[in-house]
């Protein structure tokens, strides 16, 4: 069987005997051109671009995050805007795997089957739908598998062991492992020891497939955490470029320089 | 898509807790199954439990004050001619308003539930006042998630909410309005969920908050009904029962005992928000045909752009200005049994105008909404038409509003 791109990212990060990183920016943000250029300026460090499409309403997003998606929105961020984000990127020589993330009536308002055949178009590798859970997602989750794209399940540390089994068994290749009850870019409220230990009990029940931890990851944490297959940091990014515009500085240097620094920490 | 006799609506939902296969679910992040799923086993443990209903029926009795009046509109009645309009005068519950029953089931839900600090929405400060008095009483530690723009035009609830012990968290993004305390409340709740219960404030949310709430209020037509009995003897031949619309947990309470009625015999008529006059923006769902989408948890027709995006909304009331609306209003109006419109700020302050003019009757600016409707329609309808209105709220929240657009309150 050929591997999936995303697969093949996990696969290189083994060999080199470190965790993948993954970065999550929100399309649009701070504007449709300048978000392509921060994709473009960050894709050499990373393994994985999670890329939000923002939402008016988040039920699940902390403040940097709504702060980036509220911007975009107001920039004018449409759903076409991060297709074509997604297609102008991928016009890179090198380009890493995209994931789209975001909130469900998005997908539901564009269909369906049109979202994920232009997915496919676009060369999106895989989706993230935050409010989507298991087992309502099976049928969407079908549905991408049959176009080789990845739907990538969420686990939380609620998730009860006979939830976690189920899950796990109708993942497909890549599965993230929400750190602490917290919206996203909560300070992280569990110790690094106490996730991984979450965290190795949940990769043996198929150790065989790639899980990601994510929330709250800042350049302080990551490093105690560089055990796991992928760590996903998001806020800390959309934070940085909330910082840059208040002082007038260039977010697209100032968010490479961080994932610059964010990779050193886990090599 | 149909109507199931002598079953609930609040259980008339699929295995995936959708009402007519495509209204409400559970759309919630991967944290929140295990505390719904808890709340869900709860619930439908202890409304079978004999000494919970008890419990229930104690609080709504000694707490809450059932039944709370059913009067004739005299004055009104005759100076519109036509039909014969009561109301159904929930503002009369402790606290104002209906919201006090969802408030109070969830206090005893949270409190079995071994939880001791409870969290809640609000928009017009209804549904934060009862829960911080719930809380108060039942010695739980309350925050209430509520929009800026709300607290500045609500007030006298603000401060009820204040003295009852509990916090006032300010919601600072979107419109700072009802839709944005919803989603704080929900994100906090994620983030809390291992200690901390949540209330939503209307029928609205995932599957399982729709069920509590309309559980709740149910109350309402439950009394009704007796009331009506004993007033007319029978159950009139001509019947309209009107109730405004936001999330809709007070019109589900004052219908839910009649739906197995045929609707030539007692028909529902649920008023939304109109908006300003003169404005494109309003927080009508139903009668303006929004399209159907997902918002806090469930599906249902939603004020949205053609993104998905949740649009703006306006309204003079607080409690109406929502953009969605309960999943089970949806069913009731793909299948017709109920009918749904709107009036305009402008007609709800007409209409308020007007029956404290010839009332003794003091509705807030939501069921203002359904004096509107009944004021228009009366006049053409005969003298054995019985329209009633919930008049589910107190307007002494209102007070600014109505100072500044009527010069006098
Ligand atoms: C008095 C009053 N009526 C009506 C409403 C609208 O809510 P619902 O449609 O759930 O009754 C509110 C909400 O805050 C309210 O305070």
């Amino acid at each position: 069987m050929l591997l999936s791109p995303i697969n093949i990212a996990f696969k290189n990060c083994k060999n080199e005997k470190r965790p993948a990183l993954l970065t999550y920016t929100v399309a649009s943000d701070p504007s449709k051109n300048k978000s392509l250029k921060i994709l473009k300026s960050i894709s050499e460090y990373v393994d994985i671009l999670e890329v939000g499409f923002g939402h008016s309403t988040p039920i699940a997003d902390g403040g940097q995050i709504q702060t980036s998606s509220y911007r975009a929105i107001k920039n004018g961020f449409k759903m076409k805007d991060a297709f074509q984000i997604v297609k102008n990127y991928k016009k890179l020589k090198n380009t890493k795997p995209i994931i789209l993330m975001g909130y469900y009536n998005m997908i539901y308002q564009y269909g369906e089957d049109k979202f994920i055949n232009k997915c496919k178009k676009v060369g999106v590798n895989g989706l993230i739908v935050v409010d989507l859970p298991w087992p309502e997602n099976k049928k969407f989750s079908k549905k991408c598998k049959k176009k080789s794209i990845t739907f990538v399940q969420l686990l939380s540390p609620t998730t009860s062991k006979d939830r976690l089994k189920k899950i796990v068994k109708d993942s497909h290749e890549m599965i993230y492992y929400i750190s602490m009850l917290s919206t996203t870019g909560g300070k992280l409220k569990v110790s690094p020891k106490k996730i991984l230990k979450n965290y190795n009990k949940i990769k043996k029940i198929d150790p065989k497939k790639n899980y990601v931890i994510g929330f709250g990851i800042t350049d302080k944490t990551i490093s105690k955490l560089k055990t796991a297959d992928g760590l996903v940091v998001g806020s800390a990014i959309c934070k940085e470029i909330t910082k840059s515009l208040n002082k007038r500085q260039n977010p697209v240097t100032n968010v490479s320089n961080m994932v610059k620094r964010l990779k050193n920490k886990i090599i | 898509m149909k109507i199931k006799k002598k079953i609930a609506l609040i259980d008339q939902h699929d295995k995936n807790g959708f009402w007519g296969g495509k209204f409400g679910g559970s759309f919630i992040p991967e944290t929140l199954k295990k505390p719904v799923h808890d709340l869900a086993k709860s619930f439908a443990k202890l409304r079978k439990n004999k000494n919970f209903i008890k419990k229930r029926d104690y609080y709504f009795k000694n707490y809450i004050g059932s039944p709370t009046p059913f009067i004739k509109l005299e004055n009104l009645s005759s100076h519109l001619g036509g039909a014969q309009i009561w109301a159904k005068v929930v503002s009369e519950a402790n606290g104002g308003a209906h919201k006090i029953y969802n408030a109070t089931v969830h206090a005893l839900l949270c409190k079995s539930m071994g939880k001791k600090y409870i969290v809640g929405d609000t928009g017009a400060g209804y549904a934060g006042k009862m829960l911080s008095m719930a809380a108060k009483k039942f010695g739980l530690k309350c925050k209430i998630f509520m929009g800026v723009k709300d607290i500045k035009r609500q007030k006298p609830n603000c401060i009820a909410i204040r003295k009852n012990g509990a916090e006032i968290v300010p919601v600072y993004t979107g419109s700072q309005t009802l839709v944005d305390a919803v989603s704080e409340c929900m994100r906090y709740w994620v983030s809390n969920c291992d200690t901390t219960h949540m209330c939503v404030g209307s029928t609205v949310g995932p599957n399982i908050f729709v069920k509590v709430c309309g559980w709740s209020t149910s109350q309402i037509s439950r009394e009704l009904k007796v009331q009506i009995k004993k007033e007319f003897g029978k159950i009139p031949k001509k019947i309209k029962l009107i109730n405004c619309v936001g999330g809709g947990s007070s019109a589900y309470g004052f219908w839910s005992e009649f739906v197995d009625f045929p609707k030539t015999q007692i028909e529902f008529i649920g008023v939304e928000a109109g908006g300003p006059k003169n404005s494109k923006l309003h927080a009508a769902p139903l009668s303006k045909n929004a399209k159907l989408g997902v918002l806090h948890g469930s599906a249902s027709y939603v004020c949205q752009n053609k993104d998905g995006q949740i649009n703006e909304t306006d309204s003079i009331s607080a409690g109406l200005d929502y953009p969605g609306v309960s999943p089970i209003h949806c069913f009731l109006k793909d299948t017709k049994r109920a009918k749904y419109t709107y009036a305009t700020d402008e007609s709800a302050l007409a209409a308020y105008k007007m029956v404290t003019k010839f009332e003794k009757l003091n509705p807030s600016l939501e069921p203002s909404h359904a004096f509107a409707e009944a004021i228009k329609i009366a006049p053409k309808l005969s003298k054995d038409t019985i329209i009633i209105v919930n008049s589910c709220g107190d307007a002494k929240k209102d007070k600014d509003i109505l100072k500044k657009r009527l010069g006098k309150y």
